[in-house]
């Protein structure tokens, strides 16, 4: 039937076969190539996408992230400073009103001793005034009546009381 | 069973050419309608087998690629493995990156050829397509043209047949030798090889599975003594026969298996190589 007898197997039986062989896989390639890798295809592109885009998201969460914990530092270091500026301002302020109070306080006293001592020089020049003029008197009538002798002569009288009195004074001084 | 299913399902050891020992008139085609003469009998058992393996690949297939969703399921992720294999050991690793026009062919071819060749040990037929040396030389004939056209369409027919017969920096002196060699080579083997290789380790793979399966169904229905031998000792051997065919069998599937990816591998090399920069 076929020529080339003698080559057993290695001849085709029938033509059909090769045609066969052909146009099946033809049909098969051809859905393969028109469905099927681009259906593939397509996915694997649509999965990269959805990976990249996933992992760029990813991404700038990190850095938003990052950006806020720089954020909250400063934040938080600022807050620091502030409380240690405050905290060195109230010692230096509590340092001041403890002085203002200190030196208030002494020239209150001060003040307080000036006037007792003041009134005190004033009660005593009164007290001296008037013992002078009381003892003045007394002297005059004791010395009158032991004496007899008129002092009525006031201005002289006076005198002798003064010159008394200064030697009164005199003498305690003296004999201390 | 009569009709058209006998003439389908394998009754190897029975049947026109069939018997023992087998040979290759075993691997003849059964007319599926032996009535209408030898004109129809192109319409044969091997014919309805590659048409059936040619609709579980389109199947499988446009099953594998619907609904396919960014996160795989279950399926989709088998379907992605596969269709990786082909798409980055095969494809990508010889055809660089013009691999995405020709991975089609690549799986295609590669589908194809495997379940054929599962045809073998599966699916009713136990036969493997392959072992038809038509069908072989058809897939041939077909990546004969892909890596001629692909090469013919990227530079002009001279640049090309210069390129595939004198490799770069021959001295003139070997031009004689080299371009008819090169050219045999690159134009006559190739296709031959492809075909041969696939369509004998088909033949010769479900030879030795006839003899295993059929010797030893003849041995273990042995009634008497032959050539000497007791029937418990015929029937011993064929119980060890059957045994051991199921071993064959599994070095089938795996021969299967190896010659659809290497007949892939191949076809990719040589377009690969037909439009590579450089030979």
């Amino acid at each position: 039937m076929l020529p080339l007898e003698g080559f057993g197997p290695l001849l085709p039986e029938h033509l059909s076969e090769i045609i066969a062989g052909i146009v099946l896989f033809l049909i098969c390639w051809l859905v393969i190539q028109k469905k099927v890798v681009p259906a593939f295809e397509a996915t694997y592109e649509e999965r990269a996408a959805a990976i990249q885009g996933g992992m760029e998201k990813a991404e700038k969460a990190q850095a938003e992230a990052a950006a806020a914990l720089e954020e909250y530092k400063e934040q938080l270091a600022t807050a620091r400073e502030e409380a240690a500026r405050i905290r060195e301002e109230a010692k230096a302020q509590g340092a001041t009103i403890v002085a203002e109070m200190r030196q208030q306080a002494q020239d209150e006293s001060a003040r307080l001793l000036n006037n007792a001592k003041t009134q005190i020089e004033a009660e005593r020049a009164q007290a001296i005034s008037q013992l002078r003029t009381e003892v003045g008197g007394l002297a005059t009538t004791l010395a009158g009546r032991i004496v007899g002798e008129s002092l009525d002569d006031d201005e002289r009288a006076r005198r002798t009381v003064d010159r008394f009195i200064e030697s009164l004074e005199r003498e305690p001084v003296e004999r201390a | 069973m009569g009709g058209l299913a006998s003439r389908l399902i394998p009754l190897e050891g029975e049947g026109d050419h069939s018997g023992w020992p087998p040979s290759a008139e075993s691997f003849n085609s059964r007319p599926l309608f032996p009535d209408l003469g030898p004109q129809f009998s192109w319409l044969n058992n091997h014919l309805t087998q590659a048409v059936i393996a040619a609709i579980i690949v389109i199947a499988f297939w446009l099953w594998m690629a619907r609904r396919q969703t960014v996160v795989p399921s279950r399926k989709q992720f088998l379907g992605e493995q596969f269709y990786n294999l082909i798409r980055n050991t095969i494809a990508r690793d010889a055809l660089g990156h013009d691999y995405r026009r020709f991975l089609p062919y690549l799986i295609a071819l590669f589908t194809f050829i495997w379940i054929n060749n599962l045809f073998g040990q599966f699916f009713l037929f136990m036969f493997p397509t392959f072992s038809k040396i038509g069908y072989a030389y058809g897939l041939a004939l077909l990546t004969w043209l892909l890596y001629n056209g692909a090469g013919i369409a990227k530079w002009g027919f001279g640049t090309y047949m210069r390129k595939m017969t004198l490799p770069e920096g021959v001295p003139k002196a070997l031009w004689a030798l080299i371009i008819p060699l090169e050219f045999l080579s690159n134009f006559i083997v190739r296709p031959f090889t492809l075909a041969l290789r696939l369509f004998a380790n088909m033949f010769a793979g479900h030879l030795v599975v006839m003899v295993f399966v059929i010797g030893s169904t003849m041995l273990l229905a042995m009634t008497e003594p032959a050539n000497g031998f007791p029937v418990a000792l015929l029937k011993t051997a064929g119980g060890i026969g059957i045994v051991f065919s199921f071993a064959i069998f599994a070095l089938e599937l795996l021969v299967g298996a190896i010659q659809a990816y290497i007949f892939t591998v191949l076809t990719a090399q040589y377009v690969a190589s037909s439009i590579a920069e450089s030979h």
